[in-house]
C-alpha cells in the first residue's frame, strides 16, 4: 500500500488531465475562431460599389463619399458624454442605448453610432475624434443618383439588420446590402469584395504586426459596373407623363426581351433613400398607404387586363381551328349569356375578326371563346387547352425576371374554378367574362408588356429583363438569351395583327396616331371595385392600352395601365402613344398632346372614394 | 563496484526526459517572448536568451554535482538545513522585493531564491533525520521532530508573502508515508479537505445531514460483521460538525475578498451566471485567459510560433507559471497530452529508481524529490488548466526562472548521484 500510494497519484493525475483537456481542446473547440480571437484585430478595406448605366451607357448611379462614426465597446473609454454628444448632435439617453446594445452584439467588434455624416460634419470631426478613444470615422461610399427616376427598377440600400448579419457572416455591422431592385438582385456583384488585413494584438489592444504575416489578408476586389437595358431618357419621361397618376407602364424591346422602361407611379426620387434621412424618409413613404409611393405598380399590380387580352383569345381560337379570320359573328349591342344580356360598345353589327378587334367587339369574342370549349368534349378539357395557350405567353406565373419581386398574374384553370363553383357546376358560359379579359384573369403590367413583344414577334418572346451586361465581360445569365415559343404558330399572328393595326386606323385608338410610325395596339377600359371602409363600390374604370410599333420590324412593346383613368384610349393610348414616338424618334412631333398629358392628373378620381360622399364615375368630361 | 564509470551508471532514461522537458520548454518560453525574429538565439537580453543561459548554468550544476564525494549530501544534509533555514530568515532584513513578496536575494546578476534552495535542504534533511538508525517513525516525538523540519521552512516563507511555496513542503509527507507514517493521517487531512468544499458549497446543515446518513449506512452494512465503536464514532461526527461550522467563520473572517472569490469561482459557488462570468474575467483572468488559449489549440495547435494568444501576450506570467497555456495553444491536446504523459513516465521512473535503493537515505531523499516535483506539477498544470484555484507555482523545467531551473536539477541530480552509488552502498 504504502509502496504504491504515490505511483497511484501519479496515475489519477495524469488522467485527471487529459480529460480535462480533453475537454478544452476537443470538445470546447471551435475551428473557425480567426475573427472571435481577441488577438486579431481585422481592418476592412471597402471597394467601391459598381456604377449603373443605362442601356446608352448614361451613368444612373454613381458614389459619392459618406463618414460612419464607429466605436469599438470594449476600447472605449470614460469619456465627457454630454460633450460628445453635442458634438455629434444626439441625444445623450439614445448614446447610452447605443452603447449597451454594441456591447451585447460583442464587445470586441465594431458597432455604428451615427451612420452616414456627410463631407462637412466630416471635416468639423476629424480632428476632434482623437480625444476619444475607441471611437473613430469609417469612410464608405453612399449611392449617388444622377437620375430622379427608376427608384423602382434601382432599388436602394441600406445597413445590414442584426438578421443580415445572422444569416450571411460576410457582412460586418454599418455595412450596406442591396434591399430592393437591381442593388439587390445584383448585391454581390455591384458590391465586390471588401479586403481584410488581420493585425495581431497584444493584450494591451496594441497593434503588434500583421497576423501570420499576412498570409489570410485580402485585396479588395472591385464591384463590378453594370448596364442596365432601360433607357433613361424614355423612363424619366415615362416617369414625368404619370404626373398625378397612378398605375405602371412596361416597355420592351421583343427582340431581346430587355425592359426599356419600367414605370410606376406615384414614384419618389431615389436620392431620398439615401444618408441620414433615409430611415425618415422611407417611413414616410412606406406608411402612405393610400398612393403606395413604394408599391411598384409595373410589376406588383395585377388588375384584369381588359380587352387587350381579346388578342389572346383570337390567337387560340385560330391555333385551334375553331374559327377563320372571316368567321363572323352578329353583335346585338351586346351577347346573351342564357337570357342574361351583356352590354357591348362597338356599334352593333356583323363583325369578322379585323373588325372585332379594331371595335373592340364584346360580342364576337364571346361568340370565339364559346367556339374554343366547343371543340372540346368536357369544359375540363377546353379549360386544359385554354390555359395551357395563355401560359405559354407568361401569363399566370412568375415569369423569371431578374427583378428580385413580382406577382404571378392569374391564368383561372379547371381547379381554381372548381373551387369556385364547386366540381361540374361551371361551363364556357359561366366564365365567359374571360373572353374579354374581364373575369377572373389577371395581370401585371409588365406580363401584358411581354404579351404584346410575343405578338410582336409572332410567336416568341425573351424572358424580360433588367440586365444588359456585367462589368467589361458582357455577359449574362442565358436565361435571358433563349428564346420562349408560344404554342401559336407563326402564321396565325397576321390576321390578329392586322386588326391591331386598324385599332390605330380605324379603331379605337384612331386619335392616337402618330405621323410615320405604324403602330399595333389594343386598348381596354376594366371595371374595378374597392372596398372602402367595408363597402364595395365600383370606381371609374382603369384605362389600359397595349401596343407595339413599328408592326412590321418592331422595336418596342409595351403596356400601359393607368388607374381609374377611364377609356383606354384616353390615359393609357396617349401615354403609349408618346413613349413610343419618344423611343423611336427620340423627339416628340405633337407638343399639344404632351403639355396636356404631362399636365393632367387624376388625383380628383383617387380622392373620390375618400370623400365620404356619393360620386359619379366614367365621367364623360375630361 | 561495477566496471563502469561514473557516466556508466547514471540512470540515463531520467537524464534523457529531464533533457527533453527542458528543451521542450525552452521551445516555448522561446517561442511566447519572441519579440524579434531576426534576433539571435543566444542574445542575453531576451528572457529566451537568458533561459539558455540558466540552462548552461544547470549544465555546470550537474558536473559539479555528479563530481561531489556521495557521503558528502548526508554529512552535510543537517549544515543545509540550517544555512537555509538562516538564509530564508535573512529575507526579513536584506530580502529584495520583486512583484509583492520578499522572496529573493539581489546577487547583481543574478535574483537568488532561498526558498528553492530550502527546498533540496529540506528533502536532504528530512531523509537524513528518518534514515537515522535512533529515529522511530511510529515514535510520536520522532513524528513530532519530523513534522518540524517540514513545516519550519514553510512558516518562514508563508510571510514573504508567498503561499504557494509554503504548500510545496507538505508534498514531504509523501516521504512519511512512504516511510510507514500512519495513513490515517492522510485519511484526515482528505476528510478535512472534504468538509471544507462541501461546507462552502452546501452548509453545514447539508454536511450535518450527510453525516448522518452515511452513519445510518455503516450501521445498517456493519452491524452484523463488526462490533460498532459507538463512542469514538460520535465523537468523529461532532468533531466533522464543529469543524464545518468553523469554516463558515474562517471563510468570512479570516479570508480575504481575493482568496473568496477564487474559492468562489473554483467551487462555483457564485450562482448567480452573470457574477460568475465577472469573477473569471478579473479574478480569474489569467485562468480564463490560459484555458481560452489552450481551448484555441484545438487537436493539433496552431503551430509553432503561431499561437495568436501567445504573441497577444494575453496569458499573463506565460513564461513562467502559465508556460503550460502556449504549449496547448501552439501544440494542441497532441502536445500537451505528450508533456502529461512525459512528466508522468517521468515520476514513475524516479519511483521505481527509489525502490532499487539499498541505503534508506538514498530513498527517503528520493521520495521528497519526487513529491516537491510532483506538487510543482500538479498545482501548477491544475491551475493552469482551470482545475484548481491560482496558486503561483513553477513548472518544473518549463518555466522561466534561474533558482526554479538550477535548484530543480539540482535536486533531480544529487539523487541521480546517489543512485550511481547505490551497488558500493550494499557492500
Amino acid at each position: 500500500m504504502k509502496k504504491l500510494l504515490l505511483s497511484s497519484i501519479i496515475v489519477m493525475i495524469g488522467f485527471t488531465f487529459i480529460g480535462r483537456l480533453s475537454y478544452l481542446q476537443l470538445f470546447s473547440f471551435s475551428p473557425d475562431q480567426t475573427l472571435e480571437d481577441p488577438a486579431i484585430k481585422a481592418i476592412y478595406d471597402y471597394p467601391e460599389r459598381g456604377y449603373v448605366y443605362d442601356r446608352n451607357g448614361e451613368l444612373m448611379v454613381g458614389n459619392q463619399p459618406a463618414y460612419d462614426i464607429m466605436f469599438i465597446p470594449r476600447e472605449v473609454k470614460p469619456l465627457d458624454t454630454l460633450e460628445f454628444c453635442n458634438l455629434l448632435g444626439i441625444d445623450k439617453p439614445a448614446f447610452i442605448e447605443k452603447l449597451r446594445r454594441a456591447r451585447i452584439y460583442s464587445p470586441r467588434l465594431p458597432s455604428v453610432l451615427v451612420p452616414q455624416l456627410s463631407k462637412e460634419d466630416y471635416a468639423r470631426l476629424q480632428e476632434k475624434m482623437r480625444h476619444y478613444v475607441g471611437f473613430y470615422i469609417q469612410k464608405r461610399s453612399l449611392r449617388f443618383y444622377t437620375t430622379n427616376s427608376a427608384a423602382n427598377v434601382l432599388g436602394y440600400i441600406s445597413e445590414v439588420n442584426e438578421g443580415d448579419l445572422l444569416n450571411n457572416p460576410y457582412y460586418v455591422a454599418g455595412e450596406l446590402k442591396g434591399r430592393t431592385g437591381i442593388e439587390k438582385q445584383y448585391e454581390e456583384i455591384l458590391r465586390g469584395r471588401k479586403g481584410v488585413k488581420f493585425i495581431q494584438k497584444d493584450r494591451f489592444n496594441r497593434d503588434i504586426g500583421p497576423y501570420k504575416n499576412g498570409k489570410l489578408d485580402t485585396l479588395p476586389e472591385q464591384g463590378k459596373e453594370i448596364h442596365i437595358t432601360l433607357d433613361k431618357k424614355l423612363q424619366e419621361y415615362g416617369e414625368r407623363l404619370m404626373n398625378g397618376k397612378r398605375g405602371g407602364i412596361v416597355a420592351i424591346d421583343p427582340k431581346s426581351g430587355e425592359i426599356l422602361a419600367m414605370i410606376s407611379g406615384p414614384t419618389y426620387d431615389p436620392a431620398l433613400l439615401v444618408g441620414r434621412q433615409r430611415s425618415k424618409n422611407y417611413s414616410k413613404l412606406h406608411y402612405d398607404t393610400i398612393s403606395k409611393p413604394t408599391w411598384d405598380r409595373s410589376i406588383l399590380a395585377e388588375p384584369s387586363p381588359g380587352s387587350p387580352f381579346k388578342t389572346m383569345n383570337a390567337l387560340v381560337a385560330l391555333q385551334e381551328g375553331v374559327i377563320d379570320p372571316s368567321t363572323k359573328f352578329r353583335c346585338y349591342n351586346g351577347f346573351y349569356v342564357g337570357s342574361q344580356k351583356k352590354g357591348c360598345h362597338c356599334g352593333g353589327g356583323v363583325r369578322d375578326m379585323n373588325s372585332g378587334i379594331y371595335q373592340s367587339c364584346n360580342a364576337y369574342f364571346a361568340g370565339t371563346f364559346r367556339k374554343i370549349y366547343e371543340k372540346y368534349p368536357t369544359t375540363d378539357e377546353g379549360m386544359d387547352v385554354w390555359e395551357k395557350h395563355m401560359k405559354s405567353f407568361g401569363l399566370g406565373g412568375y415569369l423569371g425576371t431578374d427583378i428580385p419581386t413580382g406577382r404571378p398574374g392569374r391564368i383561372p384553370g379547371k381547379a381554381f374554378y372548381d373551387k369556385w363553383y364547386g366540381d361540374g357546376s361551371w361551363a364556357s358560359s359561366t366564365i365567359i367574362s374571360n373572353a374579354i379579359g374581364q373575369g377572373e384573369v389577371a395581370a401585371t403590367p409588365l406580363q401584358l408588356a411581354n404579351m404584346t413583344a410575343a405578338i410582336a414577334n409572332r410567336g416568341y418572346f425573351y424572358t424580360p429583363h433588367i440586365i444588359k451586361n456585367i462589368g467589361n465581360t458582357g455577359a449574362i445569365d442565358s436565361r435571358y438569351t433563349e428564346p420562349h415559343q408560344t404554342t401559336i404558330d407563326k402564321e396565325h399572328f397576321e390576321p390578329v395583327i392586322k386588326g391591331m393595326a386598324n385599332v390605330y386606323k380605324y379603331g379605337t385608338g384612331r386619335w392616337v396616331q402618330i405621323p410615320d410610325i405604324e403602330i399595333a395596339g389594343k386598348t381596354g377600359t376594366v371595371e374595378n371595385f374597392v372596398r372602402v371602409n367595408g363597402e364595395r363600390m365600383q370606381l371609374t374604370d382603369h384605362s389600359v392600352f397595349v401596343a407595339f410599333a413599328p408592326v412590321e420590324n418592331p422595336k418596342i412593346a409595351l403596356a400601359v395601365y393607368i388607374e381609374n383613368g377611364y377609356y383606354g384610349s384616353r390615359y393609357a393610348g396617349h401615354i403609349a402613344s408618346l413613349l413610343i414616338e419618344k423611343y423611336i424618334k427620340g423627339e416628340i412631333t405633337r407638343k399639344d398632346l404632351e403639355k396636356r398629358m404631362l399636365e393632367k392628373t387624376l388625383e380628383h378620381e383617387y380622392a373620390k372614394p375618400y370623400s365620404g360622399e356619393p360620386f359619379k364615375i366614367n365621367e364623360y368630361v375630361w | 563496484m561495477s566496471g563502469k564509470g561514473l557516466f556508466g551508471r547514471l540512470d540515463w532514461l531520467t537524464v534523457f526526459l529531464y533533457a527533453f522537458l527542458v528543451l521542450i520548454g525552452w521551445v516555448n518560453i522561446y517561442s511566447t517572448t519572441l519579440s524579434d525574429p531576426n534576433a539571435s538565439l543566444f542574445d542575453f537580453s531576451t528572457l529566451y536568451g537568458k533561459q539558455l543561459f540558466f540552462i548552461g548554468l544547470a549544465f555546470a550544476g550537474i558536473i559539479l554535482v555528479l563530481f561531489i564525494e556521495t557521503n558528502f549530501f548526508e554529512r552535510f544534509a543537517s549544515i543545509f538545513y540550517i544555512i537555509s533555514m538562516v538564509l530564508l530568515l535573512g529575507l526579513f532584513v536584506f530580502g529584495k522585493t520583486i512583484a509583492g513578496a520578499t522572496s529573493w536575494y539581489d546577487l547583481g546578476f543574478f535574483n537568488l531564491q532561498p526558498s528553492e534552495l530550502a527546498k533540496v535542504a529540506t528533502a536532504l534533511a528530512l531523509a537524513k533525520y528518518l534514515s537515522d538508525i535512533q529515529t522511530d517513525i511510529k515514535n510520536r516525538k520522532h513524528q513530532m521532530y519530523a513534522l518540524i523540519i517540514i513545516l519550519l521552512p514553510a512558516l518562514l516563507i508563508l510571510p514573504q508573502p508567498d503561499p504557494g511555496s509554503s504548500l510545496i513542503y507538505f508534498s514531504l509527507f509523501f516521504v512519511l508515508f512512504r516511510e510507514g507514517f500512519p495513513l490515517y493521517y492522510l485519511g484526515i487531512l482528505l476528510t478535512m479537505v472534504v468538509l471544507f468544499a462541501t461546507t462552502l458549497m452546501f452548509g453545514t446543515v447539508w454536511v450535518a445531514i450527510g453525516l448522518a446518513i452515511l452513519t445510518t449506512l455503516i450501521f445498517i452494512f456493519k452491524r452484523k460483521s463488526t462490533k460498532i465503536p459507538i463512542l469514538p464514532l460520535t465523537g468523529v461526527i461532532t468533531i466533522s460538525i464543529l469543524f464545518s461550522l468553523s469554516v463558515g467563520f474562517v471563510y468570512e473572517n479570516v479570508f480575504e475578498q481575493r482568496h473568496r472569490d477564487r474559492f468562489a469561482l473554483w467551487l462555483s459557488l457564485e450562482k448567480d451566471e452573470k457574477k460568475l462570468e465577472e469573477i473569471r474575467k478579473t479574478i480569474g483572468y489569467n485562468t480564463y485567459q490560459s484555458e481560452k488559449a489552450i481551448e484555441s489549440g484545438g487537436f493539433f495547435g496552431k503551430g509553432f510560433l503561431e499561437g495568436t494568444r501567445t504573441k497577444g501576450d494575453f496569458v499573463p506570467e506565460q513564461h513562467t507559471d502559465y508556460i503550460f497555456s502556449s504549449v496547448g495553444e501552439e501544440w494542441g491536446f497532441m502536445g500537451t497530452v505528450t508533456v502529461i504523459l512525459l512528466f508522468s513516465f517521468f515520476f514513475l521512473r524516479l519511483i521505481y529508481i527509489a525502490e532499487r535503493q539499498k541505503n534508506d537515505f538514498s530513498r527517503m531523499f528520493g521520495y521528497g524529490v519526487i513529491s516537491i516535483l510532483l506538487i510543482h506539477y500538479f498545482i501548477n498544470i491544475g491551475m493552469v488548466i482551470g482545475l484548481l484555484p491560482t496558486i503561483g507555482v513553477p513548472l518544473p523545467f518549463f518555466s522561466y526562472g534561474g533558482s526554479g531551473l538550477i535548484f530543480f536539477t539540482m535536486l533531480l541530480f544529487i539523487f541521480l548521484k546517489l543512485d550511481s552509488n547505490r551497488l558500493k552502498d550494499g557492500i
